[in-house]
């Protein structure tokens, strides 16, 4: 089996995410979309390790992973809050910035 | 040329001329209404000390050999760009002592006399500020050693015209005569800074000294240019043809001012700035040619304005203007015209002065009235003004052996030697002369009473009676000691040179053709002003000379057709290009962002997920493009 | 097994390949199971499975280390996190049918398809001639783990530095986010029963008890009126769902509930 496999994984459940931000209106739904998003990224970063021989892609998406659960908190607690005032996770209901 | 020393012992005071009062106007002007009470009587002071010390430095330098007499005081370096260096520095020779014994001493007594004129003015204390401003600017003009800081005083002079001829404020007039004083002075300054530029792109220097140095290895285009620069500058100042306007006009200010404009400050400075520029002028015929044309025109439009004007005042205007259009003739003719114009000048300080001061004191009496349609007969109630008027009325027309006599026959006489048209145009404006004194003479002291119901004239304070009476001790004497002997000759040659004029007439002869004009004069206005009414509202039906004159001989007019209207024109079309292409332009552009920006603003829907969608298209786009490219 | 996880291999097994079809489909349907719920929940059910088969994916792809966090960070602290938030929501809480942007869902369609199938014609553009394998990088340092150490400690201590920074800003930032000042004192017992007693609408008496039937005993299941209708009140709102539900009483009778649809308990 040809180790671009994995690249063709990685870009399927890339674009399933972001046709999944597009698509979904729920924050949180949203919110799992960009994660699937991250993890296909590392996926080809673990990858691309393999093939090159060096371990610098495997540290790369370790950070990865650090930034996203920094932001998945960041993220929730922003969910959190206009819930709380808008009783509503839908994302089109923040819609603040239309002209 | 003369050697200049630095001063030291008595000359090193020369500072304190312009110092006196420089701070009397700026503790007048800056004090406010404490000192209201005083005020006048501090700006009196200084002239009078800056007089003390003009006399002491005159006695010091008398006591020194004719060619040491010039002195520099240097005071401190105002510019020094590399090889340019500019030094306010003051020059005194014979000719700027000349001007600083007439302007302080001629001062003072204008100042003395504005003390009684002004009493009940508000505004008194400003007054003398600006007056003393006034002379401050005027000495530092003359005792400038460059011509940039001839320019300083220049300038200084221009805006203490402008804020004196204003001085009422309330009056509707006031304001636009100041105006018109300072624009057209406007135009003349031009003149001035260009020939300064001139200067500074021939010779490297501004200082008279460098410039005169250097004058003779300049080419005849560049010295003939400068000239006439200074010329175009000269006639601003000096109220010449065809910068005139304004010096009718400027007979809104208080009366004093007039004075001090007409016989000590002002209108002296352009005849002093061709006097002081000699060297430049002896080099450049065509610009001397100019100067003697400019000087006929004016003293002949001069002379015929004032035969038509009713107000006492614009008629001395008029009379100013033709005599400084005689100084003016006279620098033109070289150095055997500098010192006469500068001996009429000096007299015509004195009578001048004597004979504005006295007008002030007939309005003084006649509760300001001007016109003198309405005096007449006034010398039965103003005895002391009538006496000085007259001996300065006597002075200016050339009666021997009066000071006007001494001077301006001798200016004849070198235009005669110069060509017997110049001459002759010269003995007519004497004529005119003759003729538009003996007027304002006749109508106001003489003849019946036409005085409107409301006035009771009076003699004037004591404080405005003895300046009128010292001018006129100057207005008959100044001429005999001037010339007497040679003695301002003797005293003028190192700095202006004298050359005497060589004429084919006798002096006797001269003089006999000139006292005939004047007596022509004299006779034509006791026909028309004594031996018939003069009516008490000006003739309609008059002759079109009459009517031009009294139009200041469509200065005004050809002002307002050639330079006003057309002005006028540009300036609207210049609007309407700023309008309609520049501010078009501007407009349109912000227009269409603006429409852009309304079309554009439908893209920020507020959704987040609209973002997503352009910023995956950007993604998408970046991704057609890689595959494009990187094939 | 172990030395081959550990030290990771230049060439492609049969077995790996076997593993990775099996996982490319558990994750691909995980993926597309979690963008076709309509719940939310069941959307963080599909993508934790997502995340559980890319964690074998990364270990058969050589990458323990990363396997062993991706199961404890994502699957183990993000994805509760997640269903914690959820709850606190509203677990049923699903997307409306109507799509609020005018063209939105045939554009993501076409783009997503579009960047989908570009980034897959791109990639497929790569060849790979020949695959060097960590076995070079890791055997130096004794295997995955200690290799990955040596250079997150080593060559990229900086930025591991700055991501503790990061973390704790986040944790900070989080909390300031969420944080509420209680602006009046909590309502008690008394005041919200006094409230209850004064307001017109509010009933007196307590709420019914959830009904018991023949097939259904849960707190789902609505009280039955005195004319037999069901008392919907009798549910607590989490538990209203939309659907009809039909229930048997003891003596045959067959009762529908219908809750009003619309509004996201």
């Amino acid at each position: 089996m040809n180790p671009m496999n994995y690249i063709y994984l990685s870009a399927a459940l890339f674009s399933i995410g972001a046709f999944g931000v597009l698509f979904r209106r729920n924050a949180i739904v949203v919110f799992m979309c960009v994660e699937l998003m991250l993890n296909a990224a590392n996926l080809a970063f673990v990858t691309f390790a393999r093939i090159n021989g060096t371990l610098d892609g495997q540290v790369v998406a370790f950070f990865v992973m650090v930034v996203a659960a920094a932001e998945v908190v960041i993220g929730l607690a922003i969910i959190m809050s206009i819930f709380a005032t808008r009783r509503s996770a839908s994302i089109d209901e923040a819609n603040l910035l239309r002209s | 040329m003369e050697t200049i020393t630095a001063a030291s012992g008595t000359t090193s005071l020369t500072w304190l001329l312009i110092a006196l009062p420089l701070a009397g106007a700026v503790i007048l002007l800056g004090t406010g209404r404490v000192t209201n009470k005083w005020g006048h009587l501090l700006g009196v002071a200084t002239i009078a000390g800056s007089f003390g010390v003009a006399v002491t430095l005159w006695l010091s330098l008398l006591a020194k050999p004719s060619e040491d007499r010039a002195v520099r005081q240097f005071l401190f370096t105002w510019l020094d760009l590399g090889r340019f260096k500019v030094d306010v520095a003051l020059q005194l020779d014979q000719l700027s002592m000349a001007f600083v014994l007439l302007i302080t001493g001629v001062g003072l007594l204008i100042h003395v006399y504005a003390v009684g004129y002004m009493k009940g003015d508000d505004g008194r204390r400003r007054f003398f500020g600006y007056l003393n401003l006034f002379v401050a600017a005027m000495l530092l003009l003359v005792l400038a050693d460059s011509y940039v800081l001839l320019y300083v005083g220049w300038e200084g002079v221009g805006l203490a015209s402008y804020l004196l001829i204003g001085y009422y404020q309330t009056r509707d007039t006031a304001g636009p005569a100041a105006k018109k004083a300072f624009v057209v002075n406007r135009v003349g300054d031009i003149g001035m800074s260009v020939a300064i530029m001139l200067m500074f792109a021939a010779f490297g220097t501004v200082t008279f000294q460098g410039v005169f140095e250097a004058a003779p290895g300049a080419s005849s285009a560049m010295v003939n240019g400068i000239g006439f620069m200074l010329l175009l500058a000269a006639c601003g100042k000096s109220a010449q043809f065809p910068l005139q306007s304004w010096l009718l006009d400027a007979m809104e200010g208080p009366t004093p001012v007039s004075a001090l404009i007409h016989a000590a400050t002002m209108v002296t400075a352009g005849v002093y700035l061709i006097a002081r520029s000699n060297p430049i002028f002896d080099l450049a015929p065509t610009a001397q040619m100019a100067v003697i044309i400019v000087g006929l025109i004016t003293l002949l439009a001069g002379g015929i304005i004032a035969s038509a004007k009713d107000d006492i005042k614009k008629a001395l205007a008029g009379s100013t203007m033709s005599a400084i259009g005689y100084m003016m003739l006279a620098v033109g003719l070289g150095p055997t015209g500098y010192v006469f114009a500068i001996a009429f000048l000096l007299a015509h300080g004195f009578f001048k002065a004597g004979l504005f001061l006295g007008a002030g004191s007939v309005m003084h009496g006649m509760n300001d009235q001007v016109n003198m349609r309405r005096f007449g007969g006034l010398r039965s109630v103003m005895a002391i003004t009538t006496a000085t008027f007259g001996l300065g009325y006597l002075a200016i027309i050339g009666i021997p052996p009066l000071a006007g006599y001494f001077t301006k026959d001798l200016i004849i006489e070198s235009a005669l030697a110069r060509s017997p048209i110049i001459g002759g145009l010269a003995i007519i404006g004497a004529g005119l002369t003759a003729f538009y004194m003996s007027r304002i003479f006749f109508m106001t002291f003489i003849g019946k009473k036409r005085w409107t119901e409301d006035v009771h004239p009076h003699e004037s304070p004591w404080s405005m009676t003895v300046p009128m009476l010292v001018l006129a001790i100057g207005s008959v004497a100044s001429g005999y000691l001037l010339m007497r002997d040679y003695t301002l000759e003797k005293w003028l040659e190192p700095v202006t040179g004298f050359v005497e004029p060589e004429t084919s007439l006798s002096h006797v002869v001269v003089t006999s053709i000139t006292l005939t004009s004047v007596a022509v004069g004299i006779v034509a206005a006791i026909l028309l002003y004594l031996r018939r009414d003069v009516p008490q509202v000006a003739p309609e039906k008059v002759s079109f000379l009459v009517v031009a004159a009294r139009k200041d001989l469509f200065g005004d007019a050809f002002n307002e057709a050639v330079f006003m209207r057309p002005g006028q024109w540009l300036t609207r079309s210049l609007v309407w290009v700023d309008n309609r292409v520049i501010d078009g332009a501007v407009n349109g552009v912000a227009a269409s962002l603006g429409g852009l920006s309304a079309r554009a603003r439908r893209i920020q829907t507020g959704y987040t997920r609209s973002y997503s969608l352009v910023m995956l298209s950007g993604a998408l786009l970046v991704l057609v493009l890689l595959a494009i490219v990187g094939r | 097994m172990t030395a081959y996880l550990a030290t990771g291999v230049a060439t492609v097994s049969a077995g790996e390949t076997f593993a990775f079809w099996v996982l490319a489909i558990l994750t691909v349907g995980g993926a597309i199971g979690m963008l076709l719920s309509r719940k939310a929940v069941h959307s963080a059910l599909w993508i934790a499975l997502t995340m559980v088969s890319l964690a074998v994916v990364y270990l058969i792809n050589a990458a323990p280390f990363l396997s062993m966090v991706q199961i404890i960070v994502y699957t183990g602290a993000v994805m509760m996190l997640f269903l914690f938030v959820l709850m606190l929501i509203g677990v049923d809480a699903a997307d409306s049918l109507v799509e609020t942007i005018k063209g939105q869902r045939l554009a993501a369609v076409l783009v997503g398809i579009g960047f989908g199938l570009l980034l897959l014609a791109g990639v497929g553009g790569l060849t790979v001639n020949e695959i060097k394998g960590l076995d070079a990088a890791t055997s130096q340092a004794g295997g995955n783990l200690e290799a990955v150490a040596q250079l997150i400690f080593g060559r990229y201590v900086l930025a591991f530095e700055v991501t503790s920074a990061l973390l704790i800003t986040a944790a900070v930032g989080a909390i300031v986010y969420t944080h509420r000042e209680r602006l009046v004192g909590k309502p008690t017992q008394a005041m919200i029963s006094r409230a209850r007693f004064t307001s017109a609408t509010a009933p007196r008496s307590p709420m019914p008890a959830p009904g018991v039937f023949a097939n259904h005993n849960a707190v789902d299941t609505p009280a039955l009126l005195p004319d037999g209708s069901p008392a919907l009140d009798s549910v607590p709102a989490p538990f209203q769902v939309e659907e009809a539900r039909t229930f048997t009483t003891a003596d045959g009778r067959v009762i529908t509930a219908v809750y009003p649809e619309g509004d996201d308990k």
